[in-house]
């Protein structure tokens, strides 16, 4: 099968080498104030991935801030995403993307306005799976230009691909190669890091630490900071080494209003008010403006949204306590 | 007891609950589809190994997850791991089961959760393949879920995001997917079909009480194979629904939804 979708976000793995070649292994404090780490790494040239799946661990604060300083990125990968890269779409101007899912918050439904930026034709989409797009990090973490999947094949969603049929030299077998994908930045949320970048993850990975690897530039944003000692004394906790990393950015509740496991659980009220305004442009545009563009940073929006009281309920409901429930 | 002690959420899930033997693996997401799961670990499989593509691996769901990748698809998981690990064990041939829903799918499986209309400019946009092409193309029996419409059972499907068995007999092995996988059964809200032909087309299995074969024929936009001998669903049982209303779904997330 001949396919048809764009090539997005990939590089010779040999003009990669040069690049990681030249960037600093150093220990170095790499810590940034929030719209510091916005202004300087992010560039309207830049494919954009995002850390997280969707609704869970996603760097909520990181975006919002990409968006009150009208930083529009290029492109972006669609995966496991949802609210994360509805925020992307927020500041418009993407012509083309790689997407494996989006535009949806799973099972609570759809926000109108942002599918409409696809209904009309205004952007173009590389289709993929999940999968997909994890091997295509993986291929780039591995420092290759493909893999070899046994996804997609057959369908559409290979047709609407950028992948191409190879025959394996060793078993005869046709398998699809998937391109290697190396973003220009990533931005991931982690539960804990240190100065020089070194983090740690609980729970689900979903494609963090691949998508660290492939990134050419790779901000932290984190619930707390830990000493090194911390990643010294346990250096099995280092999901994410400090030598990939370029910012770290200390945010306590940044993945707020999604969850943070074993933190807070996201706040399905919020979702539900967020899909209610995407029902129509001018609620819309009213809703992002009280809750991002007028507010003064993001403890404002949480503030907005309920605050502390609000972060007291999702942490009870995250850890289960009994007498909390949604 | 009369025939309205259930509604055709509980139907759905019941019947689906009892497809899994004890042991087996199952890639699953969110609704029916983990609802069901969760039913059978309770009652039939408690050794059932449930993967969330996120990747949570092997938890006790508490209750229904919400997203993919939220903290019950990890409660008490024995791994939490990623994307590409979950779907590299459906590859390796680890995974008996996956378990999807879908916008349309016509009479070889083949599932759209892509588009309406053409793909570069869509009437409709729906959220994509997700972890769904993945689960089909590699794990060795595909379960799908959904509403039973004229509609949504179409030969015209606008796109196949997902594999069924493409355009028939040996579709799958000569596009390149792996030997002896496709999809298995589809339970709808009026009856429960599968494939088990040369043909590897949609037959009808059984009918859900109250449902007669024309119903079904009505609401199914191409034609099914029928045998003379179409059994009737188990209706679900007193056992199942407890569990199902008291421990799976007590706030009604899925069982408190309209079937269509």
């Amino acid at each position: 099968m001949d396919t048809i979708g764009e090539l997005l976000g990939y590089e010779d793995p040999d003009k990669m080498r040069g690049f990681f070649r030249k960037k600093s292994k150093k220990l170095e404090n790499k810590i940034k104030k929030l719209p510091d780490a916005v202004s300087e790494f992010v560039a309207e040239s830049d494919y954009m991935a995002i850390g997280g799946f969707g609704l869970v661990r996603i760097p909520t604060a990181f975006l919002h801030e990409v968006i009150k300083q009208q930083k529009k990125v290029a492109t972006c990968a669609f995966f496991t995403s949802n609210y994360d890269t509805d925020l992307v779409l927020i500041n418009g101007m993407m012509k083309s993307v790689d997407m494996s899912y989006g535009i949806a918050l799973e099972a609570l439904g759809s926000p109108k306005v942002l599918r409409k930026y696809f209904e009309n034709g205004g952007i173009k989409v590389t289709e993929w799976s999940n999968g997909a797009l994890a091997w295509r990090y993986k291929a780039a973490a591995m420092g290759l230009s493909f893999l070899p999947v046994r996804s997609m094949l057959g369908t559409d969603t290979e047709r609407y691909s950028a992948a191409k049929e190879i025959i394996c030299p060793f078993s005869g077998k046709k398998y699809l190669a998937v391109p290697a994908l190396y973003p220009d930045i990533a931005v991931i949320h982690v539960h804990e890091a240190d100065m020089y970048g070194n983090a740690h993850i609980k729970g689900v990975l979903v494609a963090d630490v691949d998508i660290a690897k492939a990134a050419k530039k790779v901000i932290i944003t984190t619930e707390r900071m830990v000493d090194t000692e911390y990643f010294r004394n346990n250096p099995q906790n280092t999901t994410i080494p400090f030598y990939l990393v370029d910012a770290v950015v200390e945010i306590p509740y940044g993945s707020y209003p999604a969850e943070m496991p074993y933190e807070y659980l996201f706040d399905i009220d919020y979702f539900k008010r967020f899909l209610q305004a995407a029902e129509s442009d001018e609620t819309f545009d009213r809703f992002i403006k009280e809750n991002i563009y007028e507010c003064k940073d993001f403890y404002e929006f949480i503030s907005l949204n309920g605050g502390v009281e609000r972060i007291k309920e999702l942490r009870n409901l995250e850890l289960g306590l009994k007498g909390s429930s949604l | 007891m009369n025939e309205k002690y259930y509604n055709e959420m509980e139907l759905m899930i019941c019947a689906a609950a009892r497809i899994f033997e004890d042991g087996v693996s199952v890639s699953v997401g969110t609704g029916v589809p983990c609802a069901a799961v969760m039913l059978s670990q309770k009652l039939y499989a408690p050794n059932i190994l449930i993967l969330f593509e996120a990747g949570g691996i092997a938890p006790l769901l508490p209750s229904m997850p919400i997203s993919v990748g939220d903290k019950n698809t990890m409660y008490k998981a024995l791994q939490t791991t990623s994307v590409s690990d979950a779907m590299e064990m459906n590859q390796r041939g680890l995974v008996d089961y996956c378990f999807l829903g879908g916008a349309q799918i016509d009479m070889y499986g083949n599932l759209n959760s892509t588009i309406i209309g053409s793909h570069d400019n869509p009437k409709v946009r729906f959220p994509g393949s997700g972890g769904a092409n993945d689960f089909a193309s590699s794990a060795w029996r595909t379960i799908i879920v959904s509403p039973h419409s004229s509609r949504r059972f179409t030969n015209n499907i606008d796109f196949i995001t997902t594999p069924g068995y493409l355009k028939g007999p040996n579709a799958r092995e000569e596009a390149g997917l792996p030997q002896g996988t496709g999809p298995y059964k589809i339970i709808t809200n009026l009856a429960v079909m599968n494939f088990d032909n040369d043909e590897r087309r949609m037959a009808l299995e059984s009918v859900h009480p109250g449902v007669s074969i024309d119903d079904v024929v009505k609401n199914t936009g191409f034609e099914l194979l029928i045998d003379e001998h179409i059994k009737q669903t188990e209706p679900p049982g007193e056992d199942e629904l407890k569990i199902l209303r008291n421990e799976v779904d007590p706030y009604r997330v899925v069982i408190g939804k309209k079937a269509q």
